[in-house]
């Protein structure tokens, strides 16, 4: 009987025949936290009696939630957990490094390794072949402890993607139609498996966004296969010698399998208060917005501002919106800034945050107002996500976002980007 | 170890409580000082839910509660403001284990017929629940036996501590 890719993994991990169902015990080899879920973490790990990290190699820490700190609170959380990184010499990420998620992705994640993050959003290294999942902060304490947890072997969901995305048309609104198909708990426990012909054309980039939000159907692990795509990615980071191919056996079993034409596919957007609320952005034309915020671990990517600059090029922000730009890491703010994005997006008006996750998060850096509108990149809408419970998320992909922040409403991209 | 008789009132909510409902990001400032952020517990969903919630009380919700975020503090400041269990339709993975590894019994049951205000008895050894209100019994789903036993300790810390490592 063939296996998944979760299957492959976790058996390989934990040496034994690991199949939907069991419950297995695996080591972990990247453990992260972030500076939100980082200092309870830290008490729980120290409440332990573990006196050291099992892996302090592989133990890593961001400050990414709230940088530059907001408040005095947030700046000795951050100072907590320098202290942590200094005594137990485990890395860390100071603010501006960007997104743990992304840093992940460019720096640590490999295919076939099992990464767990006090973030929910660590599923989003899944586009790299990685069984990565989010967890709480005592499970994240027991793993910088042991260096292992335990798991139930997820079934999977079989995503079987055909076909060519039209212009302006991209994989936020590929992942978008599948969440509003599944629903906001469609996926709970499950894995994601992307699969079919249209694998082999989708970019790093693409995929990590796609895995990036499997959690909002309540997916454990969202999983890409890892082929030529994965190879030239991790060779372009040095990282070449770390590539292992990865598929799922052909005679796998899937709990459902669900085949989606990506031609078939148009612009979408997610409506408060659920990410599972989604509409074609043609059929909310007219809703006006106050705010565009460009960025996160969803979409803050040089593949993503590279969109966004196209579309934004020689032309302004509507006077009534803001447009708040944050690229997920440094390294892609440095890329952009010589491609030139930088320059297109302070033109029209843009404000540039610092790599990180910004207005993401309700902490800072662009909360709303009340009855304010932000159309977003961001992978949540629910209520008060971003600061305000009185406000109104919209999420979208680069392309609808840059085009709305021209228009001042929602507006399908598809007439802006040629 | 979690005590296996759970009396309170019920609380009632909705599908899809999630955990910026329970417990937003524009108070990551006081997760620090969880007292403090204890006093802002389903803020969102339900105003005054904190001046409501009586010790023992329990949180009855309908599907996917605690969607969203990997923050623990959810959990912890559900536990904080004194509540005994979450009887949920169903629960977000993240928030299932945050819950037990914080000794927070989470029990899935058909929660359609319990009333905000009702009285209700919880028997977590028997797997049981008695609607005291309407005097009617509910059963609730199985716990993986890992769970079962992380939440008897109280949570995964102290499991850690008495074990030293999962057992499955």
């Amino acid at each position: 009987m063939g296996r998944t890719i979760s299957e492959k993994i976790l058996s390989e991990k934990s040496g034994t025949d690991a199949r939907a169902g069991d419950m297995v015990i695996a080591p972990v080899d990247w453990v992260f936290v972030q500076d939100t879920t980082g200092p309870l973490t830290v008490k729980q790990f120290r409440e332990s009696k573990h006196a050291s990290l099992a892996k302090p190699q592989r133990t890593i820490i961001f400050l990414d939630h709230a940088v530059p700190s907001p408040n005095r609170q947030l700046s000795n959380d951050h100072q907590l957990l320098r202290q942590f990184a200094q005594e137990n010499n485990c890395h860390i990420f100071e603010g501006g490094h960007g997104i743990c998620h992304q840093l992940v992705a460019e720096k640590l994640a490999s295919p076939g390794e099992i990464i767990v993050g006090a973030d929910s959003h660590t599923v989003t290294a899944g586009g790299l072949s990685a069984f990565a999942t989010g967890m709480g902060s005592s499970d994240v304490a027991v793993v910088f402890a042991l260096g292992k947890t335990w798991f139930r072997v997820p079934e999977t969901f079989k995503i079987n993607l055909t076909g060519k995305f039209q212009k302006a048309v991209d994989a936020k609104d590929l992942v978008l139609y599948l969440i509003g198909k599944l629903g906001a708990d469609g996926a709970t426990y499950k894995a994601l498996e992307f699969s079919g012909n249209a694998v082999a054309s989708l970019t790093i980039p693409q995929r990590l966004t796609i895995a990036n939000m499997a959690v909002e159907a309540g997916a454990k692990v969202g999983l890409f296969p890892s082929d030529d795509i994965t190879k030239q990615y991790l060779q372009s980071q040095s990282r070449g010698t770390n590539y292992v191919p990865l598929y799922p056996d052909s005679d796998a079993i899937y709990e459902l399998v669900i085949d989606i034409n990506l031609a078939e596919l148009e612009p979408m957007v997610a409506m408060p208060h659920a990410v599972d609320n989604v509409a074609p952005a043609s059929s909310l034309a007219g809703t006006r917005i106050d705010q565009v915020f460009i960025g996160t671990c969803t979409n803050g990517r040089l593949y993503d501002l590279a969109i966004a600059a196209k579309i934004l090029k020689s032309k302004k922000c509507h006077p009534n919106v803001r447009l708040i730009i944050a690229p997920a890491s440094r390294k892609i703010l440095l890329d952009a800034m010589k491609a030139g994005y930088i320059e297109t997006f302070l033109q029209a008006g843009a404000m540039i945050l610092p790599p990180g996750c910004a207005a993401c998060v309700g902490i800072h850096q662009g909360i709303l107002g009340d009855n304010e509108v932000c159309l977003s990149t961001a992978n949540r809408n629910f209520k008060g996500r971003m600061g305000n419970p009185e406000a109104l998320i919209y999420l979208a992909s680069p392309a609808t976002a840059a085009a709305s922040a021209v228009t001042g409403e929602i507006t399908d991209p598809r007439g802006l980007l040629r | 170890m979690t005590t296996t008789l759970i009396k309170g009132k019920a609380h009632k909510f909705g599908d899809n409580i999630s955990t910026d409902l329970i417990i937003p990001g524009r108070y990551a400032h006081l997760r620090s000082s969880l007292p403090e952020l204890a006093k802002h517990v389903m803020e969102d969903a339900d105003p005054s839910f904190v001046a409501k919630a009586k010790p023992g009380d329990l949180i009855v919700a309908g599907k996917n509660f605690g969607l969203g975020s990997s923050r623990e503090h959810a959990a912890l400041v559900i536990k904080l403001a004194g509540i005994s269990a979450v009887l949920a339709k169903s629960v977000a993975r993240i928030f299932f284990r945050n819950a037990i590894n914080q000794g927070l019994p989470v029990l899935i049951c058909d929660t359609e017929k319990i009333n905000d205000g009702d009285e209700l008895e919880v028997d977590l050894k028997a797997g049981r629940i008695r609607n005291l209100t309407s005097n009617t019994e509910l059963v609730f789903g199985k716990i993986p036996e890992v769970m079962l036993n992380i939440m008897h300790e109280g949570g995964l810390i102290p499991y850690i501590n008495k074990y030293g490592d999962f057992k499955l």
